[in-house]
């Protein structure tokens, strides 16, 4: 029976215990995956995984495995996958290094929401605490960085420990869960009575029941405010809440501006959406979140990258706050109505209580600020016509090739925040990026992920120089998988945002910012992985458009300016109205 | 409570929890992450079967303790947590001093000194005798003073146990964890109506 996996064969009524097939840890694992709908697994076997790759090696046809360069590699594919494709991304490590490997990813994805189950190979279990071979403490090296953790030292438990890693991992607010096996659990024969997915834990409240008596106030609230202002989060797509959203939004008649996590849960040229908020965000948002009157946080954390300053932080404003999380309510901003709950429930309850409005006017001052920040700032950024490329103008050549139907993916700096800033999407899960943690090297191995997650969308990495270089041995992933990924890498030849800080505030004093580079493309050719490098703005259309069409993937170093700067800026330390236009 | 958010004072965090390897960790990193120092900690199965109860006595003002309970229920086998000041609980720990009994017996009115310090004797052999008190932190101090000058040999006390003075109801809530299926009534976040206070029943 080669289609047909075990669980499929002892069959649906798991209820009855009679049929039973004897089986090891690792197949009741693979057996466990597949039903959760895992199709894609990113991983890299070692000594204290092998029992599990050895049952692998039977479901190649069942399971996708991708071997990646470095764990952390696998774990950042996990993610991007896990972004582009709303489901949970699976990752596999051995033991020892190999799960210490996985931390950085499992940091950034807890700090992101981000649902992963991570599957670790452990030495076997009369070997703990013996610092045998490759033996760490990985359950308690992890436990700050997962929603949950659990090691499995007995096969019988498997079944019942990967179901409720995928519950947890993916209800409420989601999150990185990662399960620890022991070697002898892998190897063990038990009687397996089928697979039964997890929807309850007695002692876990995925999310709070919805309060219609905090609906009420704050439709009441709303209908009442003058400047009401609408900021937003990763919880709207994360909820996959965005037609509800979109509903509020346009009912309301409200501005909306968004955090860099919720790009794209309305499109970019929305007339409502008025754009970035934030340390780098757009003028307006960032200005007028002190002077609106009643400011509605949907599904997002008041990061201090969004808020600046705190007591000078919209002070103003009566504040309604929309999420799922309890402990996010008045943890930074006090709020005057806490709603509690999933804004895909949340968010129609108070659709139906606001009232018509076209908030003209305070939507005509954002698109003043706008004007501003693009007289300021943007339009220089967007059409220079002389010396070096910016970012911006690359950003805006991809926009004007891809329409803004691309998954952009991108790594953490200036380039990131340009990118943020300028690419235009139209749909979501359309912007895969570190947000919290922002980690350096995200962008290359998330990108594999990406791809596999959206195998139909056209993936586009931004990468800075120094990024690049923090995980380029992932391009060995791309070779071997044959994924389809566009690298573009923008090279200032520095690692521009600590270097636009030490200008700024360290008297030009660049310490250790300047990094020299391989030639990328060259790199790149090592791996079969063809490329182009540019520096003259009049090859830049052509380049992309060479890059979009090639088939497979595809690595474009663009040389932009050395000394750039990304602004606005809202230095640290200040409160969001004294946001810098240069 | 009058007391502003701010200011600080010992706050007995209660928390109830499934029985899991780990957990202590878990609870504890929440504490360590943010610097605070953990004053008391006690742990021990609760009256149902399988669920444990943590004890924890901090210093921190309120607006912290809060934050604080909000990221303990927020771990998946926290069942239940609540907070209270001293004045909203009745706690005790217990001591145990570790004596010569011939000096003892030789050089203290050992019935008196029973008496006014609410002692009683655990163990009484030819060589050492053991007393007990249970009380507040004073009350067990004050018992040390008083026997430090006979030689105390030995002085251990546990931490902080309290019981919380407006629990009507607590047990009751506490069996509906039992159930598998969460019935209509379980009400999980009571403690979110509350607007400012997490939940106290």
């Amino acid at each position: 029976m080669e289609t047909q996996t075990i669980t499929q064969e002892l069959g649906e009524s798991t209820k009855v215990k009679t049929p039973t097939i004897e089986v090891s840890g690792s197949v009741a694992l693979l057996e466990a995956l597949i039903v959760e709908g895992v199709e894609t697994i990113f991983g890299y076997p070692g000594g204290a995984i092998m029992p599990i790759y050895d049952a692998l090696y039977d479901y190649n046809n069942k399971l996708n495995h991708i071997l990646v360069r470095h764990e952390q590699g696998g774990i950042h594919a996990g993610q991007g996958y896990a972004r582009t494709s709303g489901k949970v991304g699976v990752v596999f490590a051995t033991s020892g290094p190999g799960a210490t490997n996985l931390v950085t990813g499992l940091a950034d994805a807890q700090i992101d929401s981000t649902p992963l189950v991570c599957i670790t190979g452990q030495v076997f279990a009369h070997l703990l605490g013996t610092d045998a071979f490759q033996e760490t403490d990985v359950i308690n090296i992890t436990t700050p960085v997962t929603k949950w953790n659990y090691q499995v030292t007995d096969a019988t438990e498997i079944p019942e420990v990967i179901a409720k890693a995928f519950y947890i991992a993916k209800s409420g607010r989601p999150g990185p869960v990662l399960i620890d096996i022991t070697k002898n659990a892998q190897i063990q024969k038990f009687n397996y009575e089928g697979y039964v997915k997890c929807n309850h834990i007695r002692s876990y409240r995925p999310k709070p029941i919805v309060r219609p008596q905090y609906i009420q106030q704050a439709a009441e609230l709303i209908n009442q405010a003058k400047k009401p202002f609408i900021i937003w989060g990763q919880g709207v797509i994360l909820g996959s809440a965005e037609q509800e959203f979109k509903a509020f939004v346009e009912k309301s008649g409200i501005p909306a501006a968004w955090t860099v996590l919720g790009a794209g849960a309305i499109p970019t040229d929305h007339p409502q959406n008025v754009g970035m908020l934030g340390m780098h965000g757009n003028y307006g948002p960032n200005v007028l979140t002190n002077e609106c009157d009643v400011l509605i946080a949907i599904g997002m954390r008041f990061d201090d990258r969004v808020t600046g300053r705190l007591d000078k932080y919209a002070k103003q404003a009566k504040v309604i706050h929309l999420d799922i999380d309890p402990a996010e309510i008045d943890k930074n901003v006090k709020s005057t109505v806490p709603v509690w709950g999933d804004c895909k429930e949340t968010l129609p309850l108070l659709t139906a209580l606001v009232e018509q409005k076209p908030h003209t006017e305070w939507l005509n001052l954002f698109n003043e600020y706008t004007q501003k920040e693009v007289e300021a700032v943007i339009y220089d950024e967007l059409n220079p016509t002389s010396g070096e490329m910016t970012m911006g103008e690359v950003i805006k050549q991809l926009n004007d090739i891809t329409k803004g139907e691309a998954v952009i993916v991108t790594d953490v700096g200036q380039h990131q925040m340009v990118a943020c800033r300028y690419a235009k999407l139209n749909k979501t899960r359309s912007n895969v990026t570190s947000g919290g943690l922002g980690t350096m090297g995200f962008a290359l191995p998330a990108a594999i992920g990406a791809k596999f997650g959206a195998q139909d969308r056209t993936v586009v990495a931004i990468i800075g120089d120094g990024g690049f270089q923090m995980t380029l041995q992932e391009l060995g992933t791309i070779m071997q998988s044959g994924v389809d990924v566009k690298i573009i890498i923008l090279n200032n030849r520095f690692l521009g945002m600590v270097r636009q800080w030490q200008e700024l505030f360290n008297d030009r004093r660049y310490s250790f910012v300047d990094i020299q580079s391989p030639d990328f493309v060259m790199v790149a050719k090592g791996y079969g992985i063809n490329g182009k490098t540019i520096s003259e703005r009049e090859h830049l259309a052509s380049a992309l458009n060479e890059m979009l069409d090639h088939k497979g993937s595809y690595l474009l170093e663009v040389m932009v300016t050395k000394e750039n700067n990304v602004f606005p800026m809202v230095p640290q330390g200040c409160s969001v109205s004294e946001i810098r236009l240069k | 409570m009058e007391t502003p958010d701010n200011e600080k004072q010992e706050y007995n965090i209660t928390v109830y929890t499934e029985n899991q390897i780990g957990l202590l960790n878990r609870i504890a990193i929440i504490f360590t992450r943010r610097k605070i120092n953990i004053d008391s900690l006690n742990t021990s199965p609760s009256e149902i079967e399988s669920i444990h109860r943590f004890n924890i006595v901090i210093t921190e003002s309120e607006e912290v303790v809060r934050k604080l309970t909000r990221q303990i229920e927020k771990q998946v086998e926290v069942l239940k947590v609540y907070y209270h000041t001293n004045a909203d609980v009745i706690w005790q720990e217990l001591a145990l001093y570790k004596v010569s009994t011939d000096v003892i017996a030789e050089k203290v009115s050992v019935e008196r000194l029973l008496r006014e310090n609410g002692a009683r004797v655990v163990v009484l052999r030819k060589d050492y005798t053991v007393f007990e008190t249970t009380g507040h932190r004073e009350e067990t101090d004050n018992l040390i003073s008083i026997l430090q000058p006979y030689g105390l040999i030995e002085f251990v006390r546990s931490a902080r146990v309290a019981i919380i003075k407006d629990s009507e109801g607590f047990n009751s809530k506490l069996r509906e964890f039992e159930r598998l299926e969460p019935g209509e009534d379980v009400v999980e976040n009571e403690y979110l109506n509350q607007g400012q206070k997490v939940f106290t029943m």
